[in-house]
């Protein structure tokens, strides 16, 4: 339903031909290429892939948060303002009042000497210019929002006085405080157990609920996208290699890519005994320039010499308007070739 | 086989590092050739038990024998012939393959503290088929572990555990580190060899999907005790304790069809501490079920097949009712 609706509802944050490169000692590596991506108002969209594939980088460059070494061409645009370029000072006012990112590791992204109701209270008195003592009003209602019990006692607490989930609670406290319309959650529940993610997922599909935030949620982990994305956007090696909405891309995987990485978890109620896991030979490349080829074709199993001499676009495969794959061989019976 | 001894029993082991209660009267055996799996959330203990199993502490009570030798209170000396019955793999391959070494020297390196001296030119000729083995080419013996790939690292790990052919294998979380895609190839190649070889395996882990693939029983612990243990199938169709079942219900399906039609069962984010664990059953705090009796009474073990829930709310007969479907107010009513 809400696929549905985010099909008709404003683009919020529009991600134009996104590249990120940085200089290193031994060369520039392209991190990310090429990378076009919406989130409609009220859209839950996963970015999937391994490590490396770009999508941290994506989620930084969103909210400005990439370091000053980084080349970023493209464009980002957020309610049509240009955020690619735009000053420091611009940035600032953007980033945590209509953008805002939540780390995978709440410990190291708290303060540890302050306690959760200040740092959540300063959000607020330097981008809303709230007293000391509304703030504190407000970190309470916040701290409940995200479902943390007895908040006007924990609001006086030290982030080491917290369990893991409950930090991770009190990140997210702190990225909404301003009402952002975009939030951007990279890894929210690696660090987690699952009993503890299932809540802060809860969470986050509440707030989009209740708030109608945009979120993109950055994971590598496909029950996590399954659980809560609407529309789901593949990466691999810097590139969107495959885009869909959530049930066609589990059911119907375009690229070989999409498909080897469903098939390599374990299924429900398989045992090795009977079961072997596809796997996917060969590394996920380090890339200096990204060439005009298939970044996947070493290690695909349908890759020809077409795929080595021209990089397939998005929109090469398709399934449906919203489902498209950068594909030449895209999978012909989808589902069989998955589950094999 | 019948003649063979466990791999590894375990008598209620209890391992407190000072005031922490990490390790809390656990019991488990394996049989040789068995895969058990070790599940529960970080801090319930559960790397612990595989630490003292190796010995890498020494417990604080209780008796750990691997292959019928009690090796709780061994000496390091008296400890060496038997430490080729046991090797254990660690999840961060990067932090526990020493980086000055190569991979030769690391994978022969058990064969070289058991006192069977390798010499070099003899190394290269043991090494080449315990990597082969792994699926790793004979040359990477030349190479330092910074120059390969976080799975190929694992797959030298699992090699130098299983060089000196141990009777049971410790795996610590072996694949968390790693991507789906390397997680796959690395499970596969722990089933292979198991297969093959038929070392028991004490597999560690949170991972239930990993667990339901490799493991042939499971062994579910709670803040430094065994809450629930019994056979792969019957703990995934029917588990009994109470926290066996969020814990499932929890773990969300690669499926979004079946994984939004699911209930989830919110537990609440406080793991309650280890200094100072809850009275009676410890999951009490948590549970949607708890009840007077819960606070007071430690729960007993209710026998279910060959394993076992500790839960006061399992009947007899090993049934009981369901946090996923279960409303709590006519449970306790």
């Amino acid at each position: 339903m809400t696929t549905a609706a985010a099909s008709t509802a404003a683009i919020v944050l529009e991600m134009r031909d996104l590249s990120v490169s940085f200089p290193t000692e031994t060369g520039t590596v392209s991190a990310v290429d090429g990378v076009s991506l919406d989130l409609a108002a009220g859209e839950i969209v996963g970015m999937v892939g391994e490590s490396g594939c770009g999508k941290s980088v994506t989620g930084m460059s969103i909210a400005g948060l990439l370091p000053g070494s980084a080349r970023v061409s493209g464009s980002v645009r957020l309610n049509g303002t240009e955020l690619v370029g735009a000053r420091e000072s611009a940035l600032r006012r953007v980033r945590g009042r209509e953008i805002a990112y939540i780390f995978q590791e709440p410990m190291t992204s708290l303060n540890p000497v302050l306690t959760v109701g200040r740092q959540i209270g300063e959000v607020l008195q330097i981008h809303e210019r709230m007293s000391r003592r509304a703030a504190r009003v407000r970190a309470i209602d916040l701290l409940t929002l995200v479902g943390i019990p007895s908040a006007a006692h924990r609001v006086d607490a030290y982030p080491h006085q917290l369990s893991g989930g409950m930090r991770q609670r009190v990140m997210i406290a702190m990225a909404v405080a301003c009402g952002p319309k975009v939030l951007v959650a990279d890894e929210p529940t690696t660090a987690l157990d699952v009993t503890v993610q299932a809540g802060i997922l809860q969470v986050l599909r509440d707030l989009r609920d209740r708030l109608g935030t945009s979120i993109l949620i950055i994971t590598h982990d496909l029950g996590v996208i399954a659980d809560i994305a609407d529309r789901v956007v593949v990466m691999y090696a810097g590139r969107v290699v495959e885009r869909a909405p959530i049930t066609d891309l589990f059911a119907h995987p375009y690229h070989r890519y999409t498909a080897g990485l469903l098939s390599a978890s374990p299924k429900p109620g398989r045992h090795a005994s009977t079961t072997r896991l596809a796997e996917i030979p060969g590394l996920v490349p380090v890339l200096s320039t990204q060439p005009d080829a298939c970044t996947f074709a070493d290690r695909c199993p349908a890759a020809d010499a077409r795929c080595r001499d021209s990089a397939p676009p998005l929109e090469v495969a398709r399934g449906g308007p919203d489902h498209l794959a950068a594909c030449w061989h895209p999978c012909a019976t989808q589902t069989q070739e998955a589950n094999r | 086989m019948t003649s063979q001894p466990n791999a590894l029993e375990i008598e209620d082991l209890v391992m407190h590092f000072g005031p922490v209660r990490a390790v809390d009267g656990v019991s488990l055996t394996i049989a040789a050739g068995r895969v058990t799996a070790l599940v529960g959330e970080s801090g319930s203990g559960k790397s612990t038990v595989g630490r003292c199993v190796v010995r890498l502490v020494e417990p604080t009570a209780g008796v750990v024998r691997i292959a019928g030798t009690d090796v709780t209170h061994l000496s390091r000396r008296q400890l060496r012939p038997h430490r080729d019955a046991v090797s254990i793999v660690f999840q961060d391959p990067a932090a526990s393959l020493d980086p000055r070494m190569l991979v030769g020297e690391i994978v022969a390196e058990p064969l070289r503290l058991a006192g069977r001296r390798v010499p070099r030119r003899e190394r290269e000729a043991r090494v080449a088929p315990q990597l082969e083995r792994v699926g790793l080419r004979a040359e990477v013996a030349r190479r330092y572990p910074h120059e390969l790939s976080g799975g190929q690292r694992q797959r030298v790990s699992i090699a130098r555990a299983l060089v000196s052919e141990p009777m049971l294998l410790i795996a610590d979380e072996p694949t968390s580190a790693l991507d789906v895609s390397v997680q796959a190839s690395v499970l596969n190649l722990l089933a292979d060899l198991q297969r093959d070889i038929g070392f028991a395996c004490l597999f560690i882990t949170h991972d239930l999907s990993a667990v339901e693939y490799l493991a042939d029983d499971i062994a579910v612990m709670y803040l430094g005790q065994l809450v629930e243990k019994g056979s792969r199938e019957r703990i995934f169709a029917r588990p009994a304790h109470p926290y066996t079942q969020a814990l499932l219900a929890a773990a969300p399906v690669a499926d979004p069809v079946r994984q939004r039609q699911r209930q989830p069962v919110l537990l609440g984010d406080d793991l309650p501490s280890a200094l100072d664990p809850p009275s009676g059953c410890r999951f009490r705090t948590r549970c949607p079920l708890a009840f007077d009796r819960c606070a007071t009474e430690v729960p007993r073990q209710v026998p279910i097949g060959d394993g076992m829930a500790a839960c006061h709310l399992v009947q007899p007969d090993g049934t009981g009712p369901d946090v996923r479907t279960a409303d709590p107010s006519e449970v306790l009513s």
